[in-house]
C-alpha cells in the first residue's frame, strides 16, 4: 500500500503542472461561485430576463472554451499519438502549424456551437441573435481571445512537455472569474477588477448584457476587446517561437512521443 | 560520389552535461552508414541535431551541400525519419495517413506515390485499414512508406527492424538495400542488430559517451580488435575506455 502511494507522491512532486493542478481547481470553483452567489444575493433584480442574459453568457462562454480547448486538443492528440516528431520534422514552417490549428479549431468550434444556439430556442424561447450583428464582433472576439489561450498552452506544452497537459484543460477555469461571464465587474474585489480590465472577456461579457438588458451597444467594449485580444494574441505567437526555440535546445521535442 | 550529410564537429550540451563532444562524419551518397553505441552514448542526439529537432550547441550540419541552420524547411523536404519511438495517428486508414504526409511533404501525384510505395512495401491489401489495429510488422512497414513519401535524398533509420518478426526483417533490410543502390540515397542507420548492421553498412561509427570511439568498415573493426564478429567488438568498444578522441 505505502509503495502505491509513494508511486503517486513521487509522481505529483517531481511536476510542478500537477501541483498546481491539485490547488487550483478548488479554489477556482469557490471563488468563481463565490462572486455569482454573492451578486445574485445582493442584486436580485438585476435581471428582468435572468434565463436569457444567463443562457446567452453560458452560450459565449462556451465558445470560448471549445475554441481554446479544440485548439489544445489538436496538439496534445498529436503527443498522444506519438506523432509529434513526425510534424515536427515534416517541411512546415512553425506559421504553418499554428494557421492550420487556427483554422481546425474554428471549425471544431463552430460545429458544437450551432446545435447550441439552435437548441436555446425552442427550448427556452429565448434567441442569441437578439444579439444582432454584434453578435459576430463578440464571437469574434471570443474565438482571438480562445485560439490565443490554445497557442500560450500549446507553448507550454512544446516547452515543458505532456506533464504541461493538466494547464491545457484548466486555463479557461483560471480565467473565469476575472472574466465577468455572468455578473457585472464591480461585484469583484477592487484587486480583481484591475486584474479583469487586462483582459477581454470582461469587455466581452459587459457587453453582451449592456445589448441585452439596456438594448444600448457601447462601442468603445468591442473596441477594447479587439486592442486586449491583438496584444495577447502577438504576445501568444512570440512566447510560441520562443518555447520553440527552447524545445529545440532542450530536447523536448525529441523526446515528446517517448 | 559526392557527401550527401557533413556534420563538422558538432557539440550539444544539456547544461553541464555534455550528450555529444564534437563529432565529424559524412555520408555519401549510395552509403548506409551504421552508427554503433551503447545507451546514453548520444546517438538519438546526433540524429535530432542531423532532423533540426535540437539545436547543435556549436558546430555544422550540412545537408546536400546546404547548411542547416537558416535552411530547415528546404532540407526537411530532402529527409526523412523512422522510429520505433514514433507513430502515426492510429484512428486513421494508412491510406489517409500516407496522404496526410504527402500534402504535408507537398508530394505532387500522391495517389501514385501511395501505389508505388504499397506495391514496393507490401501494403496493398493494407491502405483502407485502421493504422492502430495493424501488427508491429505492418506497422513498420506503413511508417516506412511514410518515410519514403517524399522520396528523400538522406534516409534516417533509428532502429527500423526493433520488435519485427526475423520474416519482416529480412524483408525491410532487403528493401532498404534495394531502395539505396536504385535512388542512390545516404542512409544513418542506428541499430542494436549487430547483424543487421553488417549486412547492411560498409562504414560504421562507434559511439561511446558523446565521441566517436571507432570508426571503420565491419570486416576492419572485427580484423582489428581480433574478434569474432560485430557484436564482440561493440561489447568490447562498449566496456574499454575510449580508444579515439
Amino acid at each position: 500500500m505505502y509503495g502505491l502511494f509513494l508511486r503517486h507522491f513521487y509522481l505529483i512532486t517531481r511536476s510542478f503542472p500537477r501541483v498546481l493542478d491539485l490547488v487550483y481547481w478548488p479554489t477556482i470553483q469557490i471563488t468563481l461561485w463565490g462572486f455569482i452567489s454573492n451578486f445574485f444575493a445582493t442584486h436580485t433584480t438585476y435581471y428582468n430576463n435572468a434565463v436569457g442574459v444567463i443562457l446567452t453568457c453560458a452560450i459565449l462562454y462556451d465558445f470560448l472554451f471549445r475554441t481554446s480547448i479544440g485548439f489544445n486538443m489538436l496538439f496534445l492528440e498529436e503527443i498522444w499519438s506519438r506523432n509529434f516528431t513526425n510534424l515536427f520534422i515534416a517541411p512546415m514552417k512553425i506559421g504553418e502549424i499554428l494557421t492550420s490549428l487556427v483554422a481546425t479549431a474554428l471549425i471544431r468550434a463552430l460545429i458544437g456551437l450551432i446545435p447550441a444556439v439552435l437548441l436555446t430556442s425552442p427550448l427556452f424561447g429565448i434567441s442569441i441573435l437578439d444579439l444582432g450583428i454584434f453578435l459576430f464582433f463578440l464571437f469574434l472576439s471570443l474565438y482571438l481571445f480562445g485560439i490565443t489561450l490554445g497557442i500560450l498552452v500549446s507553448a507550454g506544452l512544446l516547452r515543458y512537455g505532456p506533464s504541461f497537459e493538466n494547464i491545457a484543460w484548466s486555463t479557461m477555469f483560471l480565467l473565469a472569474p476575472f472574466g465577468c461571464i455572468y455578473y457585472p465587474i464591480e461585484i469583484l474585489p477592487e484587486l480583481f477588477q484591475k486584474i479583469a480590465y487586462l483582459l477581454p472577456l470582461v469587455y466581452i461579457f459587459e457587453e453582451a448584457r449592456n445589448i441585452l438588458i439596456n438594448q444600448t451597444v457601447d462601442i468603445q467594449n468591442i473596441y477594447d476587446a479587439f486592442i486586449w485580444n491583438g496584444v495577447y494574441f502577438v504576445l501568444s505567437i512570440a512566447l510560441f517561437y520562443y518555447s520553440f526555440n527552447v524545445a529545440k535546445k532542450k530536447g523536448t521535442l525529441i523526446n515528446m512521443g517517448e | 560520389m559526392k557527401n550527401l550529410v557533413e556534420v563538422k564537429n558538432i557539440k550539444k550540451n544539456y547544461g553541464k552535461n555534455e550528450a555529444v563532444k564534437g563529432i565529424s562524419f559524412n555520408i555519401k551518397e549510395d552509403e548506409i552508414l551504421g552508427l554503433l553505441g551503447p545507451n546514453g552514448s548520444g546517438k538519438t542526439t546526433t540524429i535530432g541535431m542531423l532532423l533540426g529537432l535540437l539545436k547543435p550547441t556549436s558546430g555544422e550540419i550540412f545537408i546536400n551541400g546546404q547548411k542547416l541552420e537558416g535552411n530547415r524547411i528546404e532540407i526537411l523536404e530532402q529527409i526523412n525519419f523512422i522510429s520505433p519511438y514514433i507513430e502515426l495517428p492510429k484512428k486513421l486508414t494508412v491510406k489517409q495517413n500516407l496522404t496526410v504526409y504527402g500534402k504535408l511533404y507537398k508530394i505532387n501525384n500522391i495517389n501514385e506515390r501511395i501505389e508505388f510505395l504499397s506495391e514496393k512495401l507490401r501494403l496493398r491489401g493494407l491502405l483502407n485499414s485502421i493504422t492502430g489495429e495493424l501488427s508491429s510488422g505492418q506497422k513498420n512497414r506503413v511508417s516506412l512508406a511514410k518515410a519514403l513519401i517524399n522520396e528523400p535524398k538522406v534516409l534516417l533509420l533509428d532502429e527500423p527492424t526493433a520488435s519485427l518478426d526475423p520474416e519482416v526483417g529480412d524483408f525491410v533490410r532487403s528493401f532498404l538495400e534495394d531502395y539505396k543502390k536504385e535512388k542512390k540515397i545516404s542512409i544513418l542507420l542506428a541499430s542494436h542488430n549487430m547483424n543487421e548492421v553488417n549486412r547492411l553498412c560498409k562504414s560504421i561509427l562507434m559511439m561511446k559517451d558523446g565521441i566517436i570511439i571507432d570508426k571503420g568498415n565491419p570486416e576492419e573493426l572485427i580484423n582489428k580488435h581480433g574478434r569474432k564478429n560485430l557484436e564482440e567488438v561493440f561489447l568490447k568498444l562498449s566496456r574499454s575506455k575510449n580508444e579515439l578522441n
